[in-house]
Formats: structure tokens, C-alpha cells, sequence
């Protein structure tokens, strides 16, 4: 079973990297509203049930893939 | 007094630390991190570097490190426990300190002589200082930008866990002598019970006269007070 993770940082902490991102995009003209910059896993475990793996790829995000003080995470099954 | 560095691939400030401690007279040992058993330590460092090469985040990897789960336990036994920059980075990734530390707020990495005030001068780690004494001392990171939520920085005022401030050199603390935009020009923290503490500034690096200056010299010799 395989799963992508998306991390970013949560709102109320500063983005330095994406603001930086998002005004190189307006000064070559394109403009948009706002840009979050964060990181992407995929992740392939060896379960049958999707109840467990998934619960295995949250463990996985809570104890090493995710700083929860400052970021937030989505799981997806591909 | 005896004391440990614990040495992670990617560590450079390892050597730096070893030289100041044994010129203070510290008995020392180099802990590689694969080790699982720490030799018996009234101190234990986790120096400066880039552990992994700050891989995923500055610190995460180290943080899992086989030898971590003994310096927790020492920690949790009241070993003192002092991180300096990426050991600081470590701390918060282990838990034993709250809050982390972002990438700088200018996205620059910063390598210089700044100065900051002495808060606390009542723990094992600055006895030595005098309160609201005011170091010139190098930083040298890309993440040293602390933040964490209200309720623990409530908590570092309370309880007066904030060790260290960014000031100029008259001591005053503002936007303008904040090199790295940490929250409130926090430069290093104690956990609760003053055992631990985290710092961004390198007091190794401030042990000699030629090469730089001797104001880091007081916080070992507070340790060995």
C-alpha cells in the first residue's frame, strides 16, 4: 500500500523560504494570492489493511516526519 | 567533574568542545553515537555541526540516535545536559526541551561575534556570570530563529527559563540586536528543572585570548563550581 505525505508549516509560522518563492513568481509576472512551501513523502508499507497501515504512516509522521510545534501534515492514499 | 561529548556524523564542533572542557580540567570522553551504553557523566554535551547534514530537519535524525535514549534517561535522572547549537537543535527534537528552532528569518546563514545578556545567573550552568552581564560570542547557524507556542513561553518567563538574550553591547534587547528573529531575542532556554540547557551562541569558542575572548570561560567554570 502506498501513501504520500504532504508537511507544511501551519499557519501562524512564517514561511521566510515560500515568501521569497512567491515574490519571484510576481517579479516575472506571475501573480498570485499566496504560496505555502513544504515537503512530500511517499511512503510504500507492507499491510494488507488500510486501517493499519495508515495508522502505522501517522506513527511515522507524529514520531520523525513531522515537527508538530510548527507543522502540519495530510496523508493520502495513492 | 566528569563529562561526555556525544559525537554524531556530521558534528564539527565536537574537537572544540573536548579542548575547552579539558582546559578547565573536566575529565572527558568521546561518546560515538552508535554507542548504547554512556560512560558515567556529571555533564553531558551535544556539540554544534551538522548532524546528518540536517537532513529532514536540523537535529530530527540525531534525535532517534541509538545513544539518545541514554541521554535521556541521564536527563531525566538530573545529569546536566548542555546542547550547544545543533545539540540545542537536538534537544528540542528529542523532547527534552520544548519549542525549535527556524531557519533564520533572513534565510542567511549567520557566522559572527553578536552579544547576549545573562538572565538567569542562578543555575549550574552561570553562576559564574553576573546577572544581566552582557558576552560578545560567535553564533554560527542557518536554524537558530527559536520559536514555540504561549504557553511555554509563558512558562520560560514564570519560571525564569530564558538563560540567554540577543542584545547590543549596552545590553539593550530589541528587532535590532536580534540577529536570527528569535522569538523575543531568546538565545538559549533551560527545561524546568535547570538541568538542561540549549544554546544557539558557541561558549567553546570563547575560551582564549588568542583567538577570540574568555567570555564563555565562566560557564565552565559554573559548572565546576
Amino acid at each position: 500500500m502506498k501513501y504520500s505525505i504532504t508537511v507544511t508549516l501551519k499557519k501562524d509560522v512564517l514561511d521566510p523560504q515560500g515568501k521569497v518563492v512567491q515574490d519571484t513568481l510576481k517579479n516575472i509576472g506571475l501573480n498570485l494570492k499566496n504560496i505555502r512551501q513544504g515537503k512530500y513523502f511517499e511512503i510504500e508499507v507492507n499491510e494488507k489493511d488500510q486501517a493499519v497501515a495508515e495508522k502505522k504512516i501517522d506513527e511515522m509522521c507524529r514520531k520523525l516526519l513531522v515537527n508538530l510545534i510548527i507543522e502540519d501534515y495530510k496523508i493520502n492514499k495513492l | 567533574m566528569k563529562s561526555s561529548v556525544i559525537v554524531f556524523p556530521g558534528s564539527n564542533c565536537d574537537r572544540d568542545i573536548k579542548v575547552a572542557l579539558e582546559k578547565m580540567q573536566f575529565k572527558n570522553q568521546m561518546v560515538w553515537h552508535k554507542e548504547t551504553k554512556l560512560p558515567k557523566s556529571d555533564l553531558i554535551v551535544l556539540p554544534g555541526g551538522f548532524s546528518y547534514g540536517d537532513y529532514l530537519r536540523s537535529g530530527a535524525i540525531a534525535g532517534k540516535s541509538l545513544i539518545i535514549d541514554e541521554v535521556i534517561k541521564a536527563a531525566n535522572d538530573g545529569c546536566l545536559i548542555l546542547g550547544i547549537c545543533n545539540g540545542f537543535q537536538i534537544l528540542t527534537e528529542t523532547g527534552l526541551l520544548k519549542g525549535t528552532l527556524l531557519r533564520n528569518k533572513k534565510l542567511k546563514f549567520i557566522n559572527k561575534d553578536i552579544y547576549i545578556k545573562v538572565l538567569n545567573n542562578e543555575t549550574k550552568f552561570t553562576n559564574k556570570y553576573k546577572k544581566d552581564e552582557i558576552l560578545k560570542i560567535n553564533i554560527a547557524h542557518n536554524e537558530g530563529n527559536f520559536f514555540t507556542d504561549d504557553d511555554h513561553l509563558n512558562q520560560l518567563k514564570k519560571e525564569n527559563l530564558i538563560a540567554f538574550k540577543y542584545s547590543d553591547e549596552k545590553g539593550n534587547i530589541n528587532d535590532f540586536s536580534n540577529p536570527n528573529g528569535s522569538m523575543e531575542n531568546i538565545a538559549g532556554i533551560y527545561n524546568s528543572k535547570k538541568n538542561i540547557l540549549g544554546m544557539m551562541p558557541h561558549p567553546e569558542r570563547m575560551i582564549d585570548k588568542l583567538i577570540s575572548n574568555t567570555d564563555g570561560l565562566n560557564l565552565f567554570k559554573s559548572l565546576l563550581n
